[in-house]
């Protein structure tokens, strides 16, 4: 933190001592270092990250649009690539990252049926001990269920083996309960909001 | 005549004791402006009213001494110009001693210093005085914020009129000034005190043992944190005071002990702006600073500036982090040093190195970039620090590339190199031993070849991207690299099937081939042209895809390498030839072939116009070659061959005009002319002659009852002379204009007729104006007339009537409303109706061929704007009084102008056309409703608050259209619904939950392209009053 800094006074000069007018203030004021609105506090900046340096991936183009999605008549069934491309540019909690280029989720962990209605989405953490695994995942899920048509059931789980506590994780996103409660929560929808808003 | 004088005197200093007496007793505000405009017309002097205030000056009541000296203060502030140098002494002794009295009196004290502060006869000495005087006897902060300014002023006007005398002074001065502003927080007084402290310092006045004193009472503001309120009258910015402020800190080296650690504070907070802010100080502070300031905080400085970088989540921070290490390296870099000072940039650019090395060396992890922008950062700031990085990344980065083996990794590293390679050419090298790059020559290029070769696409990019590099460095590469080069570019440029590598290795061709032509029309022309012959046989043979693709980049190569006058010598000579070749050998040649080189002739054409003499050459040499072509192929014969009904047909006559019409635009005048005299007898009279083979089995008279494929070239002499300079003077203009105006409107295929129209309005529109301009109009308005009576010919008449609306309309034509009027009467014909309202399309958009800028027509910048403002109340008008069923005409036509419409000018009169806009969503017209939907998009983003006002009309009807039939409309509709977030929040919500339920049908939309579109929607609508977004 920064301490003020040493305050240097004008001498009290001698005058009438009537009480002199309030001022009338038209603008707010600006804070000085040592009033008390402190600018910035010291310290260190932006505190440490779980994984300060991860692998980077690159990210896939545009789709490129074909005829047949051009063409009026043609249905189009919703498949992977369709999947991965609503989830690839959910951003990091952490990093200012897309989880596609932290490789946290990939096209060939995309598992989709249209005729079934089903989709099934596993993720990979960066690190085994990502505390933001499950915040990943509700993202994730919250994606899903904002982007998709209420038919499917959709199943979002923790890649096999990849993290420590896959299960405990795995059972929490699977919960419809806990899901629905989170999103109650301000500040839970707070940060998947963030992770789900388009980068600026 | 004395005593008359004498008595008119005695009068008006009564009025004066009058109005004296009304201000200090009555307290009545008027009197203190008459007077001061007595004194300034000469009917009062300044003694006199003084002599007039007198008692109220000594009473001993201080409202009323208050009053006394406001009164004279105001007079002063209006006369001060009008004092004698002895009036001004009595007058600041005066007001000096009155410094003393009660504190009623110093607001008006203070007002009359600031008068006698901007007086001219002020003798030497007063000054000092008067602020001796202020800052002994005024506690300064403890004043009211307009009196703390008038304090500020007096000051000010001191420093710019008596600079010396201030600086007699000496360092009290300075404290002075401290005293006075410590302690202020009034912004608009702030940016006063800022200003003084900037000229105390820039101007050199003495700051003696207070420079930290000085920097305390600035600083303390640092970083500023400062919101104005709403409608803020005063318009101060956080911004402004931020910019002054940063004046005042990076304003001296000697602030820099005291500063560099306050910076490095601030950098290191959490708070973004702050960080900003500091980065930002610190790169104006290097402008000033040299090294002997930066020494002791080099290593925090680089630490920090690291860290941001590193960790940052903002690309703002990343930028400004850059920034200032660039201007830290570039101080160092240039800072004069003593005999026995150590250099410290070669140490400084050795830390960086030391802390970015190793993450250079793996390019997988997210810190490779970040270090690689650092170091580049460094680089960039003076050719010494680019050499020293350059000369220690480089063998790394080589190194590095050859150790790791996906293509991924490789990428990375090249990507690295390159931009290092590129911070090179900033710097220039006398000396060709000098450059630092020339060492690495032969490893950068094998390792630029070695990729070349490779077989992932992306290396081949980075590879190509490289080699244009190298190429750009003078008197790098030798001639045996270049023939590699070009090599592998050719090879390249025929690849297969990845065509990205092929597009960039012509690219590279066309850039490299401005530096060396010579290597390029010696090794790479005649490997084409050979290519372009083997073509020839494969398509007479009619060989499969593959040979016909390999054919078609044979062309996009020769045009690609056409960019220096020498290679245009070779390649156009060649393209033409192949046409000839087609021509002549009876090959089976679809319309695409035909194209292709058309396409492959104008982008040279394109590339020959900034050149005079590569233009004229072009135009000399193939426009009469295409002619030839043409009037050939529209010659009547027993057995037509293939190529010569493809000639003809609609596409291919339209390549080429665009070639023809490029080929020309750029013509100075007179070469223009000489043209022109030669092309117009060809198509008036027949005249052959110099076209280069000319021997036809029957005269050429597209005009006088040619065949019907000779009508169809009239095509191609509107490409030529609608796109002549406006001072060109066309041959037989008056016979031409009327041999056009009949073919518009005769019996003949749509092609020719509309041509013949396009040509008649490309050349009505750049005629003079005068006599025979309204003749041509008057003749092509009786055409039109007749023809719209009589029924053959009324879609002839119309073509013929748009177009000449058109041309008039662009040049503000007085005709062009009265032939806009006749247009809008058709919008109900129940035949033409649907054609005009389209028509409008025509009217206001930008044609390829004629009328265009490029092609000298004569364009007014705003005739969308005029058109709008004449015609669109009448079209409003229509509308309303149209029978049901022609309504969606008008509704149309409103749409296309509306649309084309720059949204500026738009905005303003929305308020009254929106209810219309909002009608047409209902029109079953697919077209009108997507028109309507493009031209809402935009005003949502752009004018949320009037749109707001209808929000539940377009919800509504919005969410219908998502539903639509056509898969256009239903991705317009949601884009509509998503540019809807843009609305205010608060008038958004309580649509919300309904919004977001509607939106879940189109998810499930049958088309991948509208469930995109609804996604997005959806996800914003989402976030809609949602924390976090």
């Amino acid at each position: 933190m920064s301490l003020p800094p040493p305050r240097r006074h004008a001498t009290p000069l001698s005058r009438s001592p009537e009480v002199r007018p309030p001022e009338r203030q038209c603008l707010p004021t600006v804070a000085r270092r040592d009033s008390a609105m402190v600018g910035g506090g010291g310290g260190v900046g932006g505190g440490i990250l779980e994984n300060a340096n991860p692998l980077i991936y690159e990210r896939s183009g545009e789709r490129p649009v074909t005829a047949g999605e051009e063409d009026e008549q043609v249905p189009d069934s919703i498949d992977a690539r369709e999947i991965f491309d609503l989830i690839r540019s959910i951003n990091d909690p952490e990093h200012p990252l897309t989880l596609e280029e932290l490789n946290v989720v990939e096209q060939v962990r995309v598992q989709v049926s249209d005729p079934e209605s089903t989709v099934a989405v596993a993720f990979t953490p960066t690190i085994p001990h990502c505390s933001m695994a499950t915040l990943i995942g509700l993202s994730i899920k919250v994606k899903l269920l904002r982007s998709l048509p209420q038919r499917f059931k959709m199943d979002v789980h923790i890649t096999p083996g990849t993290h420590a506590s896959e299960h405990a994780v795995n059972k929490q996103l699977a919960d419809k309960e806990r899901v629905a409660a989170a999103l109650e929560n301000t500040h839970l929808l707070e940060v998947v909001n963030q992770c789900l808003s388009a980068r600026s | 005549m004395a005593a008359a004088a004498a008595l008119e005197a005695v009068a008006p200093t009564g009025a004066l004791w009058g109005l004296v007496h009304d201000f200090v007793m009555g307290q009545q505000e008027g009197p203190a402006d008459q007077v001061a405009a007595d004194v300034k017309s000469g009917s009062y002097t300044v003694l006199q009213v003084v002599e007039a205030l007198g008692s109220s000056l000594e009473n001993p009541e201080p409202r009323t001494r208050a009053r006394g000296i406001q009164l004279l203060s105001q007079v002063l502030l209006h006369c001060h110009s009008l004092l004698l140098e002895k009036e001004v002494v009595h007058l600041i002794l005066f007001y000096e001693n009155r410094l003393k009295d009660h504190h009623l009196v110093i607001p008006s004290v203070l007002q009359g210093l600031r008068a006698l502060s901007m007086c001219v006869a002020l003798p030497p000495g007063l000054a000092v005085s008067v602020l001796k005087a202020i800052f002994q006897e005024v506690h300064v902060q403890s004043l009211p914020q307009v009196d703390r300014h008038t304090v500020y002023s007096i000051i000010t006007n001191f420093m710019q009129t008596r600079e010396e005398e201030l600086k007699g002074l000496g360092a009290d001065f300075t404290f002075g000034f401290i005293q006075v502003m410590d302690g202020e927080k009034d912004p608009r007084n702030l940016l006063v005190a800022f200003c003084i402290v900037h000229d105390l310092i820039s101007r050199d006045y003495s700051l003696g043992p207070f420079v930290e004193e000085l920097f305390e009472v600035t600083s303390c503001y640092f970083p500023i944190d400062f919101t104005p309120p709403p409608n803020d009258p005063h318009g101060i910015q956080r911004e402004d005071l931020i910019l002054s402020l940063r004046a005042v800190l990076a304003s001296t080296p000697r602030f820099a002990e005291f500063l560099l650690p306050l910076l490095i504070e601030k950098v290191d907070s959490e708070i973004l702006s702050a960080k900003l802010d500091s980065l930002q100080t610190l790169t104006a502070c290097c402008a000033v600073y040299g090294q002997k300031e930066l020494k002791d905080f080099l290593p925090s400085l680089w630490a920090s500036i690291r860290r941001e970088v590193f960790q940052t989540a903002s690309e703002r921070v990343e930028a400004e982090g850059l920034t200032a290490l660039h201007s830290l390296t570039a101080c160092l870099s240039c800072s004069v040093l003593r005999a026995d000072d150590e250099d410290l940039l070669d140490s400084f650019l050795n830390n960086i190195l030391q802390d970015c090395r190793h993450h250079l060396c793996e390019p997988d992890m997210k810190l490779v970039w970040p270090s690689t922008k650092l170091l580049q950062a460094a680089a960039g700031a003076s050719a010494r620090a680019c050499d020293h990085i350059t000369s220690n990344v480089l063998p790394l980065l080589l190194e590095q590339f050859h150790k790791h083996n996906q293509s991924n990794q490789r990428r990375t590293i090249l990507e690295m190199m390159l931009g290092f390679l590129k911070l090179q050419q900033k710097w220039g090298y006398e000396d060709k031993d000098e450059q630092p790059l020339s060492g690495f020559k032969d490893q950068l290029c094998s390792l630029v070849f070695m990729n070349l070769t490779d077989p992932s696409t992306q290396l081949q990019l980075v590879g190509i991207r490289m080699l244009t590099v190298l190429g750009a460095q003078p008197d790098l590469l030798s001639s045996g690299d270049l023939e590699l080069a070009v090599g592998h570019l050719y090879r390249l440029s025929f690849l297969e099937e990845e065509s990205q590598s092929c597009v960039a290795a012509m690219e590279a061709s066309g850039t490299l081939a401005t530096l060396y032509p010579v290597a390029f029309s010696s090794h790479l022309v005649p490997k084409l042209a050979e290519e372009l012959h083997v073509g020839e046989s494969d398509l007479a043979r009619g060989d499969g895809p593959t040979k016909c693709s390999r054919h078609l980049r044979c062309l996009q190569a020769l045009s690609a390498v056409s960019t220096h006058p020498s290679i245009v010598k070779k390649t156009l000579p060649l393209l033409l030839q192949h046409l000839w070749q087609m021509d002549k050998g009876n090959v089976v040649t679809g319309s695409s072939e035909v194209i292709a080189v058309c396409q492959s002739l104008q982008q040279v054409a394109e590339k020959c116009q900034q050149d005079p003499a590569s233009c004229w050459y072009f135009h000399q040499t193939a426009v009469p070659c295409l002619l030839a072509l043409a009037v050939q192929a529209s010659m009547p014969e027993k057995e037509p061959s293939v190529l010569r009904k493809v000639l003809l047909e609609d596409e291919v006559l339209a390549a080429m005009v665009s070639v023809i019409g490029t080929a020309t635009t750029h013509l100075s005048p007179d070469l223009a002319a000489q043209s022109v005299a030669r092309i117009v007898p060809l198509f008036l009279d027949g005249n052959i002659s110099f076209l280069p083979e000319n021997s036809f089995p029957c005269r050429f008279q597209p005009f006088q009852g040619g065949s019907p494929g000779q009508r169809r070239l009239v095509a191609l002499l509107m490409a030529f002379v609608c796109s002549l300079p406006r001072n060109v003077e066309i041959p037989q203009l008056n016979q031409l204009m009327r041999e056009l105006l009949e073919l518009s409107c005769c019996h003949s295929c749509p092609f020719s007729s509309t041509a013949a129209a396009k040509c008649f309005a490309g050349l009505l529109n750049k005629h003079p104006a005068g006599q025979q301009l309204d003749e041509f109009i008057q003749l092509a308005m009786d055409k039109v007339e007749t023809g719209l009576g009589s029924g053959p010919y009324s879609v002839q008449a119309f073509t013929l009537l748009l177009w000449v609306t058109k041309a008039l309309v662009l040049r503000y034509h007085p005709r062009s409303s009265c032939l806009t009027d006749r247009l809008m009467g058709l919008l109900s014909d129940p035949e033409l109706g649907p054609a005009a309202a389209d028509g409008f399309s025509l009217l206001m958009s930008d044609c390829s061929d004629v009328l265009t800028r490029a092609g000298h027509a004569e364009v007014r910048i705003m005739f969308r704007q005029r058109f709008f403002t004449d015609n669109v109340p009448a079209l409003v008008q229509g509308f309303h009084a149209a029978p049901q069923d022609v309504k969606p005409n008008y509704l149309k036509g409103l749409s296309h102008v509306l649309n084309r419409l720059p949204k500026p000018v738009l905005l303003p009169e929305l308020p009254t056309l929106l209810s219309l806009l909002l009608e047409a969503l209902s029109c079953p017209d697919c077209v009108v409703q997507l028109s309507t939907l493009s031209c809402l998009q935009p005003l949502l983003l752009e004018a949320p608050q009037v749109m707001s006002l209808h929000i539940d009309t377009l919800v509504t009807k919005f969410l219908n259209l998502s539903s639509s039939p056509s898969m256009a409309v239903r991705i317009a509709a949601l884009q509509c619904m998503h540019a809807l977030t843009r609305l205010p929040t608060p008038v958004l919500l309580p649509y919300k939950p309904q919004v977001i339920r509607a939106l879940a049908k189109p998810l499930d939309d049958k088309k991948r392209l509208v469930r995109k579109e609804a996604v997005s929607a959806r996800g914003e609508w989402f976030l809609l009053g949602s924390p976090g977004s």
